[in-house]
């Protein structure tokens, strides 16, 4: 009976991992088939006829390294800006008493259920008037701050002893070189996983680069793959080498965080 | 003297740059975006003043409607169908001396990363007629026809838009219900079990109320993402709303309006009765959840 408890367990878990895989599979082995051989095979085709030709075609034919290095720029940019703004905020609201700190909270709360999509027409009628209409700085003026972000740090400051604080006042440390020598060393993986997370976001982050941005040379990578679907329709084999590629450099960094980012997703939704 | 100042005005000048970000771009948008919406205008430049026409068209407009009652089905499935696999995936990941835990964790969490742009233009072609890996797949199992067109008919864009939408996001709700499982407290399962309480009763009485406050913020959170649903169908759909309109979305009918016919007084309007929505939802979902309720977590 245990035994039999215990197989339906893993048989269930084994099922959803190979739902859950499969796409990413498939998406693998399309991104190496050449010409013909994707639609021949299902999955890989013999070893024998993998071939790089996606890849070099996605180079050598189409702006995709423009695409990539647009949206390595526009992410890696965002999330420093969001790094500092909202580290520095969520410092002053975990470890501050200050005039105006409950008028704070509660704006952030209102952009929880605020969806802002509402604001796309207005912003737009903005950045069109600053004139920043395609350009890098419209894209990510209005996401400087995050409020999530703010949550995050917040919530996790809090958690550094006052002891350390006063130590470093009476070192005669100045209050930004307490949050700059003392507060954001110790906060390294509430950092790191609001790195990742916000890396994410921008990374994928497709309706406002498609209103704003118009030129082809200055796409990031979703909007690169969205006209790659219309326009280059029959190549398939690179439209999937390039969602391949696209998809890596998240990949990569989640390995690298992923230990922070379960505890960042978590904290304030399950300790909050 | 410095430092006395310094420390005095510190807190002021660490909150000072989210208070300037947040006035221009969201405050400020926030009051212009009600102001376009009594107005008719074409782009940015021209602008007429036209008081409540817009949300009376959009009370009349048969594509508005549509859009809402397709936004309503998508959120439906997500909070109905979704929400229970996510808590299903997790009440197996947390099965006491359970091995490869954390490989399993990560494999239903993968799909997340892709990301839902990159998902649907993969999907694309996984949905595909003939060389689709899902009709190849459903036909080895059910029998279906290699080329049944799931984003060519209109009767089965939407459980297409579904089937893509639990495949990115069940994982990721997990990972909350899995935390907050895991800070459940395993002597309150004792107690149960000294009562003789059996595993669906612990479940009910126990393991449900320790994730209550969890689960209704997923479910809150979820109810909110799917209101917000635009790129995933959009993108899938090659920039289209699909067959007969099936994959148009509140937030779709809002950016053709806004930013293909460049009319952002309408668009700000649909803006509005979105946000409308979205708080009812919210509001109803935390009343009938009883915030609060079950207490500990």
């Amino acid at each position: 009976m245990r035994l039999v408890r215990l197989l339906l367990l893993y048989t269930c878990l084994v099922i959803a991992s190979v739902v859950m895989l499969v796409p990413l599979v498939w998406l693998i082995a399309a991104a190496f088939k050449q010409g013909e051989d994707f639609f021949v095979y299902d999955f890989f085709p013999p070893p024998g006829r993998l071939s790089l030709n996606n890849f070099r075609s996605l180079f050598d034919q189409l702006p995709f390294l423009s695409f990539l290095v647009n949206s390595l720029f526009v992410s890696s940019t965002t999330v420093v800006i969001q790094l500092a703004f909202s580290s520095l905020g969520g410092f002053a609201l975990a470890k501050y008493e200050f005039r105006g700190k409950r008028a704070v909270m509660f704006l952030m709360l209102s952009t929880l259920v605020i969806p802002p999509e509402v604001l796309l027409a207005p912003l737009y009628e903005l950045i069109y008037r600053l004139g920043l209409m395609d350009s890098y700085r419209g894209l990510i003026a209005p996401h400087a701050v995050s409020v999530f972000g703010m949550f995050l740090f917040a919530q996790s400051m809090k958690q550094v002893p006052d002891d350390l604080l006063l130590a470093g006042r009476v070192d005669g440390c100045t209050e930004f070189g307490l949050y700059w020598r003392v507060v954001m060393p110790v906060s390294r993986p509430m950092i790191g996983a609001f790195c990742l997370i916000a890396f994410m976001s921008s990374w994928n982050s497709f309706i406002w680069p498609l209103i704003v941005l118009h030129s082809q040379d200055n796409f990031t990578l979703p909007l690169g793959l969205n006209q790659m679907v219309g326009v280059y329709k029959e190549d398939y084999g690179a439209l999937m080498a390039g969602t391949l590629l696209s998809v890596l450099p998240v990949a990569v960094l989640f390995f690298a965080l992923q230990k922070e980012f379960v505890a960042g997703l978590t904290t304030g939704a399950v300790k909050g | 003297m410095w430092y006395r100042i310094q420390s005095r005005y510190a807190p002021y000048l660490f909150i000072s740059p989210f208070l300037l970000l947040f006035a221009l771009f969201w405050a400020y948008p926030l009051t212009q975006s009600l102001r376009l919406s009594f107005y008719a205008t074409s782009g940015p430049g021209s602008q007429v003043y036209i008081g409540l026409d817009n949300f009376r068209f959009l009370l009349s407009d048969p594509d508005f409607h549509l859009a809402v009652w397709n936004t309503l089905i998508y959120a439906l499935f997500v909070v109905v169908v979704q929400l229970p696999l996510s808590l299903g995936l997790a009440v197996l990941l947390n099965r006491p001396g359970l091995r490869l835990r954390n490989v399993f964790r990560f494999v239903f969490f993968s799909p997340h990363l892709m990301g839902t742009v990159f998902a649907s233009v993969l999907f694309g072609l996984i949905f595909a007629p003939r060389f689709g890996v899902f009709n190849r797949v459903l036909h080895l199992m059910v029998g279906l026809p290699m080329n049944t067109r799931w984003l060519g008919d209109a009767d089965l864009v939407m459980p297409a838009i579904i089937i893509l939408s639990l495949w990115l996001n069940v994982g990721f709700y997990m990972i909350y219900l899995l935390a907050a499982l895991q800070g459940v407290r395993q002597d309150l399962y004792e107690a149960a079990r000294v009562d003789g309480a059996g595993p669906w009763v612990r479940f009910r009485h126990v393991t449900l109320p320790g994730i209550w406050p969890v689960l209704l913020f997923v479910m809150v959170i979820s109810t909110i993402g799917a209101f917000r649903v635009f790129e995933l169908p959009w993108l899938l759909l090659q920039s289209t709303t699909g067959p007969d309109q099936s994959g148009l979305f509140i937030v779709t009918y809002l950016y053709q309006n806004g930013f293909e016919a460049a009319d952002l007084g309408y668009a700000s309007a649909i803006g509005w009765l979105l946000t409308a929505g979205v708080m009812l939802l919210t509001l109803v979902q935390l009343r009938l959840g009883g915030l609060g309720r079950g207490g500990e977590s």
